[in-house]
């Protein structure tokens, strides 16, 4: 179930791709897929009741393993969520050249005033 | 507790529709933050306090680069409505890849099995285990993410460094029509 | 980088809580480099949260006094130093100990765990990464804020 919503984060986002005419749409709609994609992600990696990968000085190590969540998502969402950010802001960057260029943000016009 | 959780997935699910369908891109960017801050009080509650603080810094550096790159432009006005065809096919392909993952989710084992639970000699079992002992780092996400898995962080940085430079060398011949105007020194 | 016009920025009292703010938020976020291999946190979330102050710094003073704390040069530099710092320590690995690239050389006794000063090269990997993102963000941010001039409708008044 929980999974189940989180696919529909993901089409939510690919259905904003497919049908928006704003290129900044097209990038707000991207980041949503992105996100959706982060937390399926961390979702997978989840035990129930369990405690972050983080040690305490009074853990125990046996206690420890049996109940910490699964560290190694959560290290590969991490640095995701940084790359995200910095594709993010070469998609911005090309749209407001695209701005510049064209006098307009809607895909269908640009299309057409070609050169 | 997955209750909450369900709850606040379906929050960020509403919010997420109201940033896809609005017309108005103001409201879109800001319904993108309540998306983004959301899932960093969803990544708490799934103990990963590491993540969230990346997500919330993350979040509030790209509302601040939507809202500028939104405002003063004539991109606030409604966008023209589009063609009921490509709706259409938009809808139509979802609902395929809607049913056929709903299909797949409801064979996935139950949510709350870890993945390294699920097969035997996982690697994650490794690094909670040794992971004090052998890199001397109480973290383990950092442990994995700088000694286990270092290479894996070369890239990253490799690829953030190239995404900069791609956004530098798109922005950058503004700077050399300003100058004609100005005569200085292009960067 | 000049532009034709500069940007005043917002008002005094937000300019001046800024100034005496971005103090703290620079602290944390070293904090947070620093105890990466204790706490939530490393490189790259500090990275962010001081990228983050100077984002604040450039919103409440205009384009350029963001700049004016932290030239554009400097920021290249550093950006630069960050990645190689992080590339020196793992080809130290294969060159002066048992030869695996991104090999933790500096072993930890057990009784220094939990320090600040233990886990080997970690804490120097977390320095270098956080520089680079802090320093490529900020980069980034500035060079987008100041195109506040749109070319276009500056092409279509000369025409008329």
């Amino acid at each position: 179930m929980i999974y189940s919503l989180c696919l529909l984060l993901i089409l939510i986002g690919l259905y904003g791709v497919m049908v928006s005419r704003n290129t900044l749409k097209i990038v707000i709609s991207l980041v949503i897929m992105e996100h959706g994609v982060h937390l399926f992600l961390i979702l997978v990696g989840y035990r129930s009741g369990g405690t972050p990968p983080i040690i305490d000085r009074e853990t125990l190590s046996a206690a420890f393993t049996a109940q910490a969540v699964d560290p190694l998502p959560q290290a590969l969402v991490l640095t995701s969520i940084v790359i995200g950010l910095g594709v993010l802001t070469l998609m911005v960057a090309l749209c407001v050249r695209l701005y510049e260029r064209y006098g307009t943000f809607d895909i269908t016009e640009i299309r057409r005033l070609k050169g | 507790m997955v209750e909450i959780l369900g709850a606040l997935i379906l929050l960020s699910v509403v919010a997420a529709i109201v940033a896809v369908l609005t017309p108005n891109i103001l409201h879109s960017v800001i319904s993108l933050g309540a998306v983004g801050f959301l899932l960093a009080i969803i990544f708490i509650f799934l103990s990963a306090p590491d993540i969230a603080i990346v997500q919330i810094g993350v979040e509030v550096i790209s509302l601040v680069i939507l809202v500028r790159a939104t405002i003063g432009r004539q991109a606030q006005s409604s966008e023209t409505p589009g063609h009921l065809v490509t709706k259409v096919a938009g809808v139509a392909l979802v609902g395929v890849i809607a049913v056929f993952g709903i299909r797949m989710f409801s064979e996935f084992p139950k949510f709350g099995i870890a993945v390294m639970d699920r097969f035997v000699d996982a690697p994650s079992a490794t690094y909670l285990r040794d992971g004090l002992a052998d890199t001397g780092a109480p973290n383990i996400v950092t442990a994995v993410l700088l000694d286990f898995r270092a290479y894996d962080t070369l890239g990253e940085a490799v690829v953030l460094f190239c995404a900069v430079l791609g956004a530098l060398t798109v922005l950058r011949r503004k700077a050399r029509v300003e100058t004609e105007k100005s005569e200085d020194e292009p960067i | 980088m000049s532009t034709t016009d500069r940007d005043p920025g917002m008002g005094m009292i937000v300019k001046t809580v800024a100034r005496w703010l971005k103090g703290f938020i620079l602290l944390y976020g070293i904090y947070i480099v620093l105890n990466g291999h204790i706490t939530p946190g490393g490189g790259f979330a500090g990275g962010v949260i001081i990228a983050c102050a100077f984002v604040m710094l450039t919103l409440a003073g205009g384009d350029q006094h963001g700049l004016q704390f932290f030239p554009q040069r400097a920021a290249s530099s550093l950006d630069s130093i960050g990645l190689l710092i992080f590339l020196v320590v793992g080809w130290l690995g294969t060159w002066w100990a048992s030869g695996m690239f991104f090999e933790n050389f500096i072993a930890t006794p057990s009784d220094a765990r939990f320090e600040l000063f233990s886990a080997g090269t970690i804490p120097i990997s977390n320095i270098g990464l956080g520089l680079k993102v802090a320093s490529s963000l900020f980069l980034v941010f500035t060079v987008l804020a100041a195109l506040r001039l749109t070319a276009h409708d500056d092409k279509e008044a000369e025409k008329r």
